[in-house]
């Protein structure tokens, strides 16, 4: 293994065009096939009964009944999933969420299941299950349930990261610090600082296909599982983890994904459905309702952060600082302590503190959502900056380039950063003619920054030469967005032939070494790494076969432009072989030919965005329009640009959504009031302006083409944006997002009230 | 419970099933004929991934009956392209890579063909009103509207 | 040797030392004399650190070579969408 990563400079023919994407006929004409769209012979329906119960202990489940009704083949419950993580606790918090083994610690949380003949029967056999509950105080509200006086989640949690360990147990499972210099110093030399409040409500990440799987459960042992997800080989180490399985007895095939956006990255009914089906002996399908999927999938965490931060009359920031509290669901998680590396990775800070604090709360297991925390605190702290500059009087432009990051500075979370795009997209932004364009009556403009890491990680390629100079090319990372548009013209690219000339797959488990999940943005990034890596393998044995041809010395070859080239005076007269020439003639050569690697791609290139956005709101509803929108995003390179403005579009959809409407409510007894897309309304298409968007491309030096990840940045920056904007349009400062018709109304009365 | 017999044209073929009373259209559609392209994203009307046309009406097929489809012509995505000629808006959702995860498209290619055959020259804002029914969490939906414009356009040629 | 920062939450783990010099060529005898000198970051490094060298963030990479003067820093393993 001796590929080199470094970013080359090179001149692209295929990278950077924009084909029409290889599995696009079959997903305009229906016959692509997702997790709900595959059947087996004899299967049965399951369905998993959910605890009505936002925290109870589980005193007696008797499934008798449901056991005896006609055409019920298996009842389970978590005696049939027993515990066989071994002491690792967080293997455990997933099989406690799969199926609740003492107690019942959110409104959906699975308690027993089922597979029966048809659905009908299945919902019949649910309803015939007897659960006696023992009902506990709980507690929802991220700040309610960091008190002290909060009933307890987990009364074995004490919180981690404290000087001392505490004597009492609590809900804050953990408080992560980050940071340097000395901000009270810095305060000490501001002459103006913003200290503020702000509230995150809980959102969904609202993919439209539901969770769905089938599974094959053999009585040999093996097994089969079709999904849809984000990573099947984690699936696969998962799930058999928890059944007791050897991991390669276990085939897990990626159906065509509905959407994940980190929330088909955890396990839920997997492992469930597996064992129906190795207690049935029969294939069992389980697709969760919308109901389901809300109530018992991942969400966002809610949040609460206290922001502070500091400058001089000439705009430099002296000191910023941010308290960051991310509930977790009933299990622990460290998604504060992402919100707090996130919080001011925009800024060059001499002074600068962040501190995280888990929190337990009895809703569903908090799961990734794109950029997962970084959104929130970018809120917080977008708003303060803008509120800063106000103060200041500079222009919130302006003040931000004065205080950007660059190439050398010391990031809020540690390393020093190599070179980076945040200055350039504020450049762009500032010379942007959104910001010149004319506001009208009760509009407002607004601006923010947002930043994200950007993953690598364990990637596997295979690629295939036919016989007939085609090329397939096996990847390990699931397809979320057209990365196997992508991905062939990597191929092309760095082959040197045509994009129709390759094809490219997700390969099933058993067919493909191990891939790490397709989360953090690194699809692109690592198997694209593995796939330049894979061709320049097989560009090594395509000389070495025409080198044979030729009679010739392999160092006499070179590849250039799809074609082996003989090099040097005495083979003048060879003239050149194509790789479709090399590969007929392969079977007398040295038979098939291919590349494969297998590679840890790091050094994924973090990437920053600015949005900009102008709003209407209504003063006399509180209704708000978003009336125009801009994106601008570093992408290190697009290699599909469509691609890559729809990640950038996408992403900031679901960031206006977030910012304005959507919320989980819970009731007083705990329950969810609204898991469906009725009352959890994600933005419709009347709701929203085209997206304007434009690529920067800061090469990544850490990737042959300059590639970063650009999945999740974009969904960082717009409910700050949203917020200055509304702030600028209805001269009220929102510190609670969504910020939802009532709430801004609220928010206007109030100034109406105090300025009367 | 005894099944209801039931005989149908589906992308015009005749097409008869049994289906129990309270069966919804697209379960059967799925279930029972194998005609996955209509996807339930919600099973609630709600957010318009199993559309399909009933006697010239875009409805949600999770909303309908099977049994109230008797005598009546259903069109889904699956009889949208003529053998291997795509329909227009299927070739320019192709095009402005109007999709990404897909699992939408099929609900708004039968909601987008049904707009068009009522009002073939839609501004910017009826097509946006027009499609309100169909939620999409990927695109954003600009790469569809302009989809749909440009398939407008096409259509009005052809 | 190196010179170690480690984050916030994981300099309480180490005595209070936000930096810490090690003698280790490469990331894997990192992990492996960090344990050895300070027993309470061994459960940090079995739950997962990853290492920026000189900004660049690294996180399975035993082999990784640590360049003489190079700026490494510790950080948590992050979760991503
Ligand atoms: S499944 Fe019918 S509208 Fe959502
Ligand atoms: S493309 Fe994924 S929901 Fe529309």
């Amino acid at each position: 293994m001796n590929f080199d990563p470094r970013f080359s400079g090179r001149k692209f023919t295929s990278v950077g065009t924009r084909p029409i994407r290889p599995d696009g006929i079959d997903k305009v004409t229906g016959r692509a096939r997702y997790g709900a769209d595959f059947n087996m012979a004899g299967q049965l329906v399951g369905r998993i009964l959910r605890s009505p119960h936002a925290h109870a202990r589980i005193v007696k489940i008797d499934t008798s009944k449901a056991e005896k009704l006609a055409g019920v083949k298996a009842v389970i419950t978590a005696a049939d999933l027993p515990d066989l993580t071994d002491g690792d606790a967080a293997m455990y918090d997933v099989l406690d969420n799969c199926m609740a083994r003492t107690k019942a610690l959110y409104d959906g949380h699975a308690v027993a299941a089922v597979a029966a003949v048809d659905a009908r029967t299945a919902r019949q056999a649910l309803k015939l299950i007897e659960v006696e509950y023992e009902l506990l105080p709980h507690v929802t509200d991220v700040d309610e349930a960091a008190k002290h006086t909060a009933p307890l989640i987990n009364d074995t949690i004490f919180t981690e990261g404290l000087e001392e360990k505490p004597v009492k147990p609590s809900n804050v499972t953990k408080r992560s610090q980050f940071g340097h210099g000395d901000v009270h110093q810095g305060f000490g030399h501001a002459d103006f600082i913003v200290e503020r409040s702000f509230k995150t409500e809980q959102t969904h990440q609202g993919y439209i296909e539901p969770h769905a799987c089938v599974a094959n459960f053999s009585s040999d042992g093996t097994a089969d599982l079709w999904v849809c997800t984000q990573g099947h080989f984690v699936y696969r180490q998962h799930c058999a983890q928890l059944l007791g399985m050897e991991a390669s007895k276990l085939r897990v095939t990626s159906s065509e994904i509905g959407g994940g956006f980190g929330g088909k990255t955890h396990v839920w009914a997997e492992p469930v459905a597996l064992a129906l089906s190795r207690k049935a002996g029969r294939p069992v399908k389980l697709v969760m309702t919308r109901d389901e999927v809300f109530r018992a999938s991942g969400p966002t965490s809610a949040t609460s952060i206290d922001v502070k931060i500091g400058a001089r009359k000439d705009g430099t920031i002296t000191a910023a600082e941010a308290t960051l509290r991310y509930s977790c669901g009933p299990y622990a998680g460290s998604w504060a302590e992402i919100g707090a590396m996130t919080a001011f990775a925009c800024y060059k800070l001499d002074n600068v503190k962040t501190v995280g604090y888990e929190v337990l709360v009895n809703r569903p297991k908090t799961a990734a959502y794109r950029a997962p925390s970084a959104p929130m605190a970018a809120f917080a702290v977008e708003s303060a900056v803008d509120e800063l500059a106000k103060k200041i009087g500079m222009d919130p432009v302006d003040f931000r380039i004065r205080n950007a990051a660059q190439e050398g500075t010391r990031s809020s979370y540690g390393p020093v950063y190599g070179p980076i795009g945040i200055g350039p997209t504020l450049e762009a932004v500032k010379s942007h003619p959104h910001m010149k364009a004319p506001l009208g009556k009760n509009q407002g403009r607004g601006m923010a920054c947002g930043f994200w890491f950007n993953f690598g990680g364990q990637t596997c390629t295979d690629l295939n030469i036919g016989m007939d100079g085609s090329v397939s090319l096996a990847v390990g990372t699931v397809d979320v967005g057209g990365s196997r548009a992508s991905l062939s013209l990597v191929a092309a690219e760095e082959l040197g032939i045509d994009y129709a000339q390759v094809k490219a797959i997700v390969a099933d488990t058993s067919s493909l070494g191990y891939n790490d999940m397709t989360d953090g943005s690194r699809g692109t990034f690592s198997s694209s790494m593995a796939t330049i890596s894979a061709a320049r393998n097989a560009i090594k044995i395509l000389r070495e076969r025409a080198a044979q041809m030729w009679d010739i010395a392999v160092d006499d070859v070179v590849w250039e432009k799809g074609h082996a080239i003989a090099k040097g005076e005495k083979h003048g007269n060879l003239g050149k072989l194509s790789l479709k020439e090399i590969a007929v003639e392969s079977g007398k050569t040295g038979g098939p030919i291919a590349g494969h690697s297998e590679l840890v791609a790091d050094g994924a290139g973090v990437s920053f965005a600015t949005h900009i956005c102008d709003i209407e709101v209504d003063p006399e509803t509180g209704a708000t329009r978003v009336l125009r929108y801009t994106v601008v995003q570093d992408a290190g390179k697009a290699v599909h640009p469509t691609y890559v403005e729809g990640q950038y579009q996408g992403g900031a959809a679901q960031g206006i959504g977030w910012a304005l409407n959507e919320e989980y409510i819970y009731g007083k007894d705990g329950r969810l009031q609204n898991p469906g897309f009725l009352d959890y309304r994600i933005p419709v298409c009347s709701d929203l302006p085209m997206i304007d968007t434009q690529i920067l491309e800061i090469p990544n030096p850490n990737h042959p083409y300059g590639v970063r990840g650009v999945g999740e940045t974009s969904i960082v920056p717009p409910l700050a944006a949203i917020a200055n904007a509304v702030s600028n349009a209805a001269g009220v400062r929102m510190t609670h997002i969504p910020m939802s018709p009532p709430r801004i109304l609220a928010a206007i009365e109030a100034v109406r009230e105090w300025s009367k | 419970m005894a099944g209801v017999a039931v005989s149908t044209t589906i992308n015009g073929d005749t097409v008869e099933f049994l289906c129990q009373a309270d069966e919804t259209l697209l379960d059967v559609l799925r279930d029972r004929l194998g005609l996955t392209g209509a996807k339930e994203g919600c099973g609630t009307g709600d957010c318009g991934a199993c559309s399909v046309i009933l006697d010239d009406r875009l409805v949600c097929s999770c909303l309908v009956l099977g049994a109230e489809t008797e005598g009546r012509r259903v069109e889904t995505i699956e009889g949208m392209a003529h053998g291997d000629r795509l329909h227009p808006l299927q070739q320019k959702f192709l095009e402005h890579a109007a999709l990404q995860c897909g699992i939408c498209t099929p609900g708004f290619l039968i909601a987008a063909k049904d707009l068009l055959a009522k009002n073939p020259d839609p501004t910017e804002e009826e097509i946006r009103f027009g499609l309100a029914g169909n939620l999409c969490r990927c695109t954003g939906y600009d790469k569809i509207v302009r989809a749909v414009q440009d398939a407008a356009i096409v259509m009005k040629g052809a | 040797m190196v010179e170690v920062t480690l984050w916030g939450s994981l300099a309480a783990t180490a005595g209070g030392n936000s930096k810490v010099e090690i003698e280790a060529k490469d990331i894997r005898e990192l992990f492996r004399k960090l344990a050895e000198q300070y027993p309470g970051l061994e459960p940090w490094i079995d739950q997962g650190i990853a290492v920026a060298i000189d900004g660049t963030i690294y996180r399975d990479t035993w082999s990784k070579k640590l360049p003489e003067g190079a700026e490494i820093f510790l950080l948590p393993r992050l979760a991503g969408g």
